[in-house]
């Protein structure tokens, strides 16, 4: 793969951004990812859905590396991930070739993970700054844009402590975009807020998609997986169980886990 | 209260009230005759003369108890900063995938946390003797800070292995997610946020190293380089009169209490954080 977009620089973009094949993944003898096949296009979203225990958050840590994977092979724009091919055989990058690899990916988690003893301003400008070597003013004012953009530009000063669950969501988003990754990778980032402060968060998803950026979401929010994603991905077990267009999975599921998990999500929904 | 309870407290005839009053009134009874007691056996006068008389302590201060002072808080912030460094840098090998850096880090720290202080001490007043043109730099407070320090960067490695463990994992994931090498991410996410969490127990641990720092006079210092202990002990053995040492003594609590008032604020001041 890597070979061929070396043979084929004409036309680097016809390759998938993200194209992953038979990875395998396992904690203690217990396989949580059996053999998972995923190519995301440059400008797509891409929702994984499926119940807890099914990997999805494993394998969104598996693509930038936060675990290492047992078997397989994951290419991000042409990259191999974490390690180098030579003649079929696998070596572990070093941690500093890894941590390169991860400033084109950005990461949005679950719990938001901001630096508790830095500003939103200089959680966003931290990144830039300590790992590509900016100056503090360019890279302050570009976070200070970031944060605009998130719709944050007045809580610049404030700490994560004296932020919502929402606004603190946002200013990781923005701290992610400051370095301007071709991907971003979303671990639940609904899933530890308040029900009325979900809707920002998704907002600002949802502008993010519009401007073409390259999404892979992992998620239980069905209203935006509907509307934004190109691709729904239902993962189960370990497995991919069926993907597709939203319309599609979501709307005339193939397979019967499927159809019992968008089942049990709706009735969750409607009696909480 | 069941109905058997509450017959036996009637039969008694008290309540848990009554009870707690009686008590109480035990205890201040035991203290008053200990009171009269004292007052009335000791000898109050020769007492005050032997530990706390005026002329000694004006005698300590104009001969040079300020300079002591000073030089126990030298002695202690110095080896503070050796340990406080060489803490660091034991934490981060306990800590390290390196097995060989988390061997030497563990025997040294279960090395210098089991041996008695004043073993270490004696060691170095011995040094001389087996290292005939062994010089340690800046002396005395070259020796004074080595051998202190080394004993607290044992003590202080293993608060800051806590503090850099009780960083949440997410913090790392999150700065190793931005791209940052590990070095960076140690340096500027995890050490900061380890030490905010470890600065009440550190605090603790330099009010030790004050006390500690009494122990200095073993090494065999020279009179100009006393310390609050050795200076109160001196004086005191020339004028045959412990009031030189009590005052040395109140000494420490002068730079102590105002510690222990700061330990406390900053433990408030972390309860509050979380």
């Amino acid at each position: 793969m890597t070979a061929a977009a070396a043979a084929e620089p004409a036309e680097p973009l016809a390759q998938p951004l993200v194209h992953a094949v038979n990875v395998t993944k396992s904690f203690h003898h217990n396989e949580v990812l059996k053999g998972i096949d995923l190519d995301v296009d440059r400008g797509q979203v891409v929702c994984l859905l499926g119940p807890s225990g099914s990997g999805k958050t494993t394998f969104l840590r598996c693509i930038n590396q936060l675990e290492t994977i047992d078997g397989g092979r994951i290419w991000v724009d042409g990259d191999l991930m974490g390690y180098v091919d030579r003649d079929g055989k696998l070596y572990r990058l070093k941690n500093k070739e890894i941590a390169a690899q991860r400033r084109e990916i950005g990461m949005v988690f679950q719990r938001f993970n901001l630096f508790p003893h830095k500003t939103a301003i200089e959680n966003v400008a931290e990144a830039p700054i300590q790992v590509r070597g900016e100056s503090r003013k360019p890279a302050r004012a570009r976070a200070q844009e970031l944060l605009d953009r998130v719709g944050l530009g007045d809580r610049c000063t404030s700490y994560p402590a004296q932020l919502s669950g929402g606004q603190q969501q946002r200013v990781a988003i923005a701290r992610a975009l400051a370095m301007q990754p071709k991907l971003m990778l979303f671990d639940e980032p609904t899933s530890a807020l308040d029900p009325e402060l979900v809707g920002e968060v998704l907002a600002v998803m949802r502008e993010l998609a519009e401007d073409g950026m390259t999404m892979i979401v992992v998620t239980h929010e069905m209203e935006f997986a509907r509307e934004v994603a190109d691709t729904v991905v239902f993962m189960d077990g370990g497995v991919v169980v069926e993907s597709g267009p939203p319309r599609d999975v979501l709307g005339n599921p193939q397979h019967q886990r499927t159809k019992t998990f968008l089942t049990r999500l709706r009735s969750a929904h409607e009696h909480p | 209260m069941t109905v058997s309870d509450a017959v036996v407290e009637k039969r008694r005839g008290l309540s848990p009230r009554q009870r707690a009053q009686r008590s109480r009134g035990i205890q201040y009874a035991v203290l008053v005759v200990i009171v009269v007691v004292a007052a009335f056996t000791a000898n109050w006068s020769q007492i005050a003369n032997v530990f706390f008389k005026p002329e000694f302590v004006k005698s300590a201060f104009t001969s040079g108890l300020p300079g002591a002072f000073l030089k126990t808080i030298e002695y202690t912030a110095g080896a503070f900063v050796i340990g406080l460094v060489g803490g660091t840098l034991l934490a981060l090998m306990r800590l390290s995938p390196v097995a060989p850096y988390r061997w030497i880090a563990t025997a040294y720290i279960e090395f210098f946390r089991g041996l008695p202080a004043i073993v270490v001490f004696v060691a170095f007043s011995l040094l001389p003797l087996a290292f005939a043109d062994l010089v340690i730099p800046l002396d005395p407070y070259g020796t004074v800070w080595l051998a202190l320090g080394i004993v607290a960067a044992a003590y202080m490695a293993e608060v800051i292995r806590a503090g850099i463990q009780a960083v949440p994992k997410g913090q790392i994931e999150a700065a190793r997610s931005l791209g940052m090498p590990v070095g960076v991410a140690t340096r500027k996410i995890v050490l900061p946020q380890a030490f905010r969490i470890v600065l009440p127990p550190l605090a603790n641990d330099l009010i030790l190293l004050v006390k500690d720092s009494s122990l200095v006079f073993i090494i065999g210092t020279s009179a100009a380089a006393y310390e609050l202990t050795g200076f109160g002990r001196d004086l005191a053995n020339t004028e045959s009169n412990l009031t030189p040492l009590v005052t040395a003594g109140f000494c420490y609590l002068v730079i102590t209490l105002p510690l222990g008032l700061l330990v406390r604020w900053l433990e408030a001041k972390a309860a509050r954080a979380h």
